[in-house]
């Protein structure tokens, strides 16, 4: 019966309603690209005009939609794996530390998550050139691998935050060697918190575009640059499909994510 | 100024979620001026929700709520001058402890210098002399408490409110903070009204006690009538231990139950147990003797054949298991020092004089 | 015990860290230090260029335009981000989560489809002009500060959101009742006892979203008009068109010192950098 508080502390209608106002801005913009993907109109008119599958249809047999795709997805891949690695290393290493010198090590490794992206890629683009890396493979998976370590380090961290140490303890004093110590004990209990970061490390290699934009070359560009060029300089509607795809796959990869997750959840209790 | 207390008068107060049972359910109690009510009972009973109601926090489905005879029922709570004690101490943490006294007295714009005046004096009452610059999180919970109970009492409420403030404390602290509590009520003579559900700190502190069950109240008194005169089987079980027997037959006078025939006296009966209604008698334990080795019973007492089923040691006494009667039901009794030799195992007679049990309603 | 031995071992541990040290410092801080030398010219020492940002007369109207923006979306993510933060503290288990993953929506949906979404909605004849129209006004928010303005607070209330949520879930609801119980109307007892008590939260949620709104790129160069650029846009412009590497350096190294401090100083109030954090990994850990 103390639980019930609606009498007591109200809450007025008022605010509820802002808390729905303010849920549709959240999520109403992002829907309208939807409708948008069917639009048989050459144009960004909006209501679209006509229902056809042509953007569809454009984005996957044109080559140039096609070869941005496949670029995003081998840089996003590679620069996931690098971030991953040395990432969930990081972690390891400074699960434990304590002290001022580690707290310097986390703020660093944290900082391009502050950085304005806009004065990485600026920084970025004027050593890459002298370096040649501008318009590369190396010079992409490199700058998204830097970025992705920050989403790899939390997510890791939070996962060995629940960690109980005495496990290794244990592990050990039943003669098991630190590396299959790692290997059976630590890594099974971690999995969770590394493929998350590794997938939020993908996710933002994927959708990363102010430094894409400074990399780019006329041969080698990606996705979210491909789509930044439709809209400013060719006037294509078939980002419309392009932004259907990639918010589908981003959303299935999340609920994917979450889905594993509880199912593994409710399978451990 | 000292206030010398509000009435506070419930009528058919009723607050109902539209669960399938009323929270409070038509409840009328009248709490005189200066006195220590407490309501007690279990979680659920409406307690919290009748103190609620009272202090505006609820609103009333029907019923009326009057202070000294002025209806308050729609006033919202700021507007009802009522302090309000809390379980969590409730204190606000980015204010001073004096900052904390004074918010009721800002709140009524009364002049700096006398705010200081009352927030000194109140800080004297509750022994924290010294302490207005401390924060709360700088403070024990027993201190944080008597924070709490001066800011409540600061502005003369028309009442005190206390929602099971001991709760969070532990046992030690309570017994010093129930002192307390009983203290400043007598220094300030305000109306006090007290929820918990714990029977002991009730009957140690109370002037009266309603005692709550399901939304309604079962029986209004004095802790010693609640303990000695029991209306209903759920009064006796509530406060303190009671051997209960569930009668097949009772007529004017006589008991029966399985092959024992007992009497009762006038006074010994609930008003509530009228014919038809369904009855139990409760004994308590420290009423209940053994006669045991060829001891009988005294005549006129009511008797009942037992087996000993174990002998509980409770420090100060010790209390026989006992199985009553052919059914082997349960039952208690608190041991003199003259019945010392029993074993466990041993058949006996239990017998309590009748002008001890009480029959009440089920 | 347990610590001796912790002391005893570290090196190995240290070890484990030197991978990503060594990505971190030739991808990102090897570049920015460059970035900072080349501030201050490429032979010699020079503030000239420091000196040019407030002097060329373009600059500093930029910088200011940009300030003011951000200071703008900064007031709207409060007061969208509020009532929403309290309302989740109010919401039972489900709603909550339901609500926690609204928030994250602009957070986690590709930042081209975002941009685009606002372009349809903003632009002439679309959705809001149209909208307008019925009553007679002519709203075109496309090109205009007004709309990076709208489009902005968007995508950054969820960092309002997150910080202010974590700040009044730890406030105690009774202390409300106390106040009122004590004599105050409800609206004195909000002023006077929660909102202080949630100041943290809404001085580190102001903080992070006036810095975040300080580097936007994207969304005023797709959705703004370039004769109405913010800072990011003119450092994308002279670092790829001018190729004015020394006054991009140090025009970068401003927005980056502004943003620096910013951010230490809204840590020191309450963890920005691990509000970050929780942003990130909220979609799988969100849900209480």
């Amino acid at each position: 019966m103390r639980t019930r508080t609606r009498g007591v502390d109200p809450i007025p209608w008022w605010l509820k309603l802002t808390a729905v106002a303010v849920g549709l801005y959240f999520i109403l913009p992002t829907l309208f690209v939807i409708p948008m993907s069917f639009s048989s109109a050459s144009t960004f008119q909006f209501p679209p005009r006509g229902f056809s599958l042509r953007l569809y249809e454009n984005f996957f047999t044109n080559p140039a939609w096609l070869d941005a795709l496949g670029n995003s997805v081998i840089v996003a891949v590679l620069a996931a794996s690098l971030a991953t690695l040395v990432g969930t290393t990081a972690a390891l290493g400074l699960h434990n530390l304590r002290g001022r010198l580690a707290r310097y090590v986390r703020t660093l490794l944290m900082i391009s998550m502050v950085t304005p992206a806009i004065v990485i890629a600026v920084a970025i683009y004027i050593s890459f050139l002298q370096w040649q890396l501008v318009g590369t493979f190396p010079g992409y998976v490199l700058a998204h691998a830097a970025i992705g370590v920050p989403f790899v380090l939390v997510s890791v961290t939070s996962a060995l935050g629940g960690f109980d140490p005495k496990l290794l303890r244990a592990s050990s004093s039943l003669g098991a060697t630190p590396l299959r110590t790692f290997l059976t004990v630590t890594m099974p209990l971690i999995r969770r918190g590394i493929v998350t970061g590794a997938v939020f490390a993908f996710v933002t290699s994927f959708d990363e575009v102010v430094i894409a934009l400074f990399l780019r070359a006329p041969t080698l560009e990606t996705l979210p640059v491909k789509m930044y060029n439709s809209v400013t300089v060719e006037i294509d509607p078939t980002i419309a499909a392009s932004s259907s795809v990639v918010v589908t796959a981003v959303t299935s990869i999340c609920l994917v994510l979450q889905f594993v997750g509880s199912r593994k959840k409710t399978a451990g209790s | 100024m000292p206030t010398s207390g509000t009435q506070i008068r419930l009528t058919g107060v009723t607050k109902d979620y539209g669960l399938a049972v009323p929270a409070v359910d038509d409840v009328s109690l009248t709490i005189e001026p200066g006195e220590f009510m407490t309501l007690l009972g279990p979680s659920g009973s409406g307690k919290t929700t009748t103190l609620n109601l009272i202090a505006g926090f609820e609103t009333l489905t029907s019923g009326t709520i009057e202070f000294n005879s002025a209806d308050v029922s729609s006033l919202p709570p700021h507007k009802r001058n009522l302090g309000m004690l809390f379980q969590n101490y409730a204190l606000f943490p980015h204010m001073t402890v004096a900052q904390n006294v004074a918010y009721p007295l800002r709140e009524r714009k009364l002049p700096k210098a006398e705010i200081a005046r009352k927030v000194a004096e109140v800080l004297e009452l509750v022994q924290l002399t010294g302490r207005d610059g401390h924060h709360p999180s700088q403070l024990s919970g027993g201190q944080q408490q008597r924070v709490a109970l001066a800011r409540a009492i600061v502005f003369d409420p028309n009442a005190l409110l206390l929602d099971e403030p001991l709760g969070a404390l532990d046992r030690n602290l309570r017994g010093a903070l129930q002192a307390e509590i009983h203290r400043i009520h007598q220094e300030v003579g305000t109306t006090f009204v007290f929820v918990t559900h714990d029977q002991e700190e009730a009957m140690n502190l109370s002037d009266r006690i309603a005692l709550f069950n399901n939304g309604r109240i079962e029986q209004v008194g004095t802790p010693e009538a609640l303990y000695q005169r029991p209306e209903t089987l759920f009064t006796a079980r509530f406060l303190g231990d009671s051997n209960v027997f569930e009668p097949s037959k009772t007529a004017d006078g006589t008991i029966v139950w399985e092959n024992c025939v007992w009497a009762t006296e006038p006074g010994t009966v609930s008003d509530l147990t009228k014919a038809g209604t369904r009855a139990a008698l409760v004994v308590r334990p420290e009423d209940v003797h053994i006669a045991a080795d060829g001891d009988v019973a005294p005549t006129g007492a009511n008797a009942v054949a037992a087996t000993i089923r174990d002998i509980e040691y409770m420090g100060a006494y010790r209390t026989a298991v006992l199985s009553l009667g052919q059914s082997g039901t349960v039952g208690r009794a608190r041991l003199g020092a003259l019945e010392s030799g029993l074993t466990v195992g041993q058949s006996v007679t239990a017998w309590w004089h009748v002008g001890r049990q009480r029959l009440v309603a089920v | 015990m347990p610590g001796l031995a912790r002391r005893r071992t570290p090196s190995p541990q240290w070890l484990l860290l030197l991978p990503a040290l060594a990505l971190l410092t030739v991808i990102l801080l090897v570049p920015l230090g460059r970035s900072f030398s080349q501030s201050f010219g490429d032979t010699g020492w020079t503030l000239e260029h420091y000196k040019t940002l407030f002097t060329d007369g373009v600059t500093l109207t930029v910088l200011l335009r940009t300030a003011m923006t951000a200071a703008i979306v900064t007031v709207i993510a409060l007061l969208l981000g509020y009532p929403y933060a309290y309302l989740m503290t109010r919401a039972g288990p489900r709603l909550r989560g339901i609500m926690m993953v609204v928030v994250l929506v602009p957070f986690w949906t590709s930042v081209m489809a975002r941009n685009f979404a606002w372009i349809i909605i903003l632009q002439r004849n679309g959705p809001v002009d149209s909208f307008f129209q019925l009553f007679g006004l002519n709203v075109v928010l496309y090109e205009s500060v007004a709309g990076v303005t709208v489009a902005m607070s968007q995508v950054l209330l969820p960092f309002m959101v997150l910080p202010l949520f974590s700040a009044l879930s730890g406030i105690d609801r009774k202390l409300l009742l106390a106040a009122r119980g004590l004599g105050s109307h409800p609206v004195v007892a909000f002023w006077r006892i929660y909102w202080p008590l949630s100041r943290g939260g809404v001085v580190s949620g102001l903080i992070l979203v006036f810095t975040l709104s300080l580097g936007f790129y994207v969304t005023p160069a797709l959705v703004g008009s370039p004769q109405q650029s913010l800072v990011a846009q003119l450092l994308g412009q002279r670092t790829t068109q001018l190729l004015d590497f020394e006054g991009a350096s140090a025009l970068g190294m401003l927005v980056l010192i502004v943003t620096l401090v910013l951010v230490a100083w809204a840590n020191r109030i309450g963890g920005t950098i691990s509000a970050i954090g929780v942003a990130a990994s909220a979609p799988t850990k969100g849900r209480p």
